[in-house]
């Protein structure tokens, strides 16, 4: 009996020490943001590697989306003759939803493992001890220009895949689904409130902060040599993903429900 | 001068140091010898701060190392890092000029430029070298660049660890010829970590050995050929044979 509760037991309080070790690492990283130095020019490149590079996966990710939630929607509408309700399913289901989190789910793919094979990659080579030397904290260098940048780009990422997925949605009405052009477009904007939207973009920045969080987690927590930076790569990917969509599990429940 | 009094690191159950006490004095050269393993570079990183010792007290000029102001205790540090250690996403000029262009005090780019290309050239490579990656370099030219950036704010103590670890004998004695001529010309107190005797002689003035967690032998280099110390004797000639074998 004992034997099974401590089996039980462990993976709890390994799991609740990880949970306490990601807790402080993000504490120490907020503790860092509002006292100088700024390192303005990692933040600037920052930006550049996170938001901008992102934006044409995040992209093409949106447009398939809402073409294919689109024919989704027809398809089930259409059993109790409700088809004209795509644009306005579309436009809620990419806003609030799908916009956010597959975004979300994607930068996490893309960013979040090569930020941990980034810092891993510089504890292995020495190089965040290279940093200490120079007077220089590497959570503030390496972490908060990071985690700042992914912060504030996801939620323009998620308006421009928002944006992105409701013209994939419309391309499919009107080329697939036989929807007047000017009519889709008009119930889209009707339907829309300005919660929908707001709410996915502060989704957005909770992922983004999430996603550069367990980046930097990761590689600076990262083992030694070649192995330990690619569990440390697969464990960011992982736990990003992991938590992304707990989070938005959480933020719908405190946003929308009844 | 740097003085450490029963230093003891353990990491889980592998005790490293087990009570090192070692003095270093101001403006000389001390090189740490021992075998691989034997806690060089945990002595080092417990100097610097980046790793905290179990016991024991590590002072500079008499002052704690660990309390104080760190970025001006660091701040009189520069060190050269066995693998280089070079920021990738940085230019080698940017590199060399790290410290100089950050924190209280920093320089102007130009400026901070012109005198990494200066600090470049003192150790041997050409100005055009400034605007390469540290992945455009050979292994020799990245430690000369490591060098170049442990000397460009002009420190008070310079460590390095295992500055010819990978390098060609040539290349070795360049850079070993580097080192003696900048810890003299800049009367700096110079820890070297290595296990290449050929290092040993050609840098220090005092030599301290580290085995089985404490600092075995220490003296000035030219007693180290007659000291009649087992230990030493076998590590610097290189015998398989002896206590050091013994031990394993």
């Amino acid at each position: 009996m004992t034997g099974l509760l401590a089996a039980l037991g462990r993976p709890v309080l390994a799991g609740l020490g990880a949970v306490g070790r990601v807790a402080l690492f993000a504490g120490a990283i907020l503790g860092h943001l509002l006292r100088p130095p700024f390192y303005l020019r990692e933040l600037g490149q920052s930006f550049l590697q996170i938001g901008w590079y992102s934006l044409p996966v995040v992209g093409l990710t949106a447009i398939f989306t809402g073409g294919a939630l689109a024919l989704q929607i027809y398809a089930g509408g259409a059993r109790f003759n409700a088809e004209t309700v795509v644009p306005s399913i579309v436009a809620i289901g990419i806003t609030r939803e799908l916009g956010p989190v597959l975004g979300g789910l994607m930068v996490a793919a893309r960013v979040a493992s090569s930020i941990a094979a980034e810092i891993g990659t510089m504890k292995v080579t020495e190089q965040i001890d290279a940093l200490v030397t120079l007077s220089t904290h590497p959570l503030k260098y390496l972490a908060v220009p990071r985690v700042v940048a992914a912060t504030l780009s996801m939620p323009v990422l998620v308006a421009a895949g928002g944006a992105i997925g409701i013209m994939g949605g419309w391309l499919v009405g009107i080329t697939r689904l036989d929807f007047d052009s000017a009519t889709y477009l008009r119930t889209t904007r009707d339907f829309l409130e300005f919660w929908d939207i707001g709410s996915g973009l502060v989704k957005g920045a909770v992922f983004g902060f999430i996603v550069a969080l367990m980046g930097c987690y990761h590689g600076m927590t990262s083992g030694r040599g070649a192995q330990g930076v690619g569990r440390a790569t697969k464990s960011a990917v992982v736990s990003a993903s992991v938590l992304i969509l707990a989070a938005n599990y959480l933020l719908t429940e405190l946003f929308f429900s009844a | 001068m740097i003085t450490l009094s029963q230093v003891h690191k353990a990491f889980g159950a592998n005790r490293v140091l087990c009570g090192v006490d070692l003095v270093i004095p101001a403006a000389s050269s001390m090189v740490i010898i021992g075998g691989s393993g034997t806690g060089k570079s945990v002595l080092l990183r417990c100097i610097l701060g980046l790793v905290r010792p179990d016991s024991g007290t590590i002072t500079l000029d008499g002052r704690d190392v660990g309390a104080g102001d760190r970025d001006a205790f660091l701040s009189r540090f520069g060190m050269l890092f066995q693998g280089g250690a070079l920021f990738d996403s940085l230019r080698v000029w940017e590199n060399v000029a790290f410290r100089l262009l950050r924190g209280p005090g920093a320089l102007p780019k130009p400026q901070a430029r012109a005198l990494a290309i200066e600090k470049l050239r003192r150790v041997g490579l050409k100005p055009e070298t400034a605007d390469l990656f540290p992945a455009e370099l050979s292994g020799g030219m990245q430690k000369r660049v490591g060098l170049a950036r442990a000397i460009a704010a002009s420190p008070e103590i310079i460590f390095f660890d295992e500055p010819t670890t990978g390098l060609d004998p040539i290349m070795a004695a360049v850079i070993n010829g580097l080192i003696r001529e900048i810890v003299t010309e800049m009367g700096v107190t110079a820890v070297t970590i290595t296990h290449d005797m050929s290092s040993v002689r050609a840098i220090a003035d005092r030599v301290a050995m580290l085995h089985g967690g404490v600092v075995r032998w220490t003296g000035p280099v030219a007693e180290m050929a007659t000291t009649p110390d087992p230990y030493v004797q076998q590590f610097i000639h290189g015998r398989a044979d002896g206590p050091i074998e013994s031990l394993r």
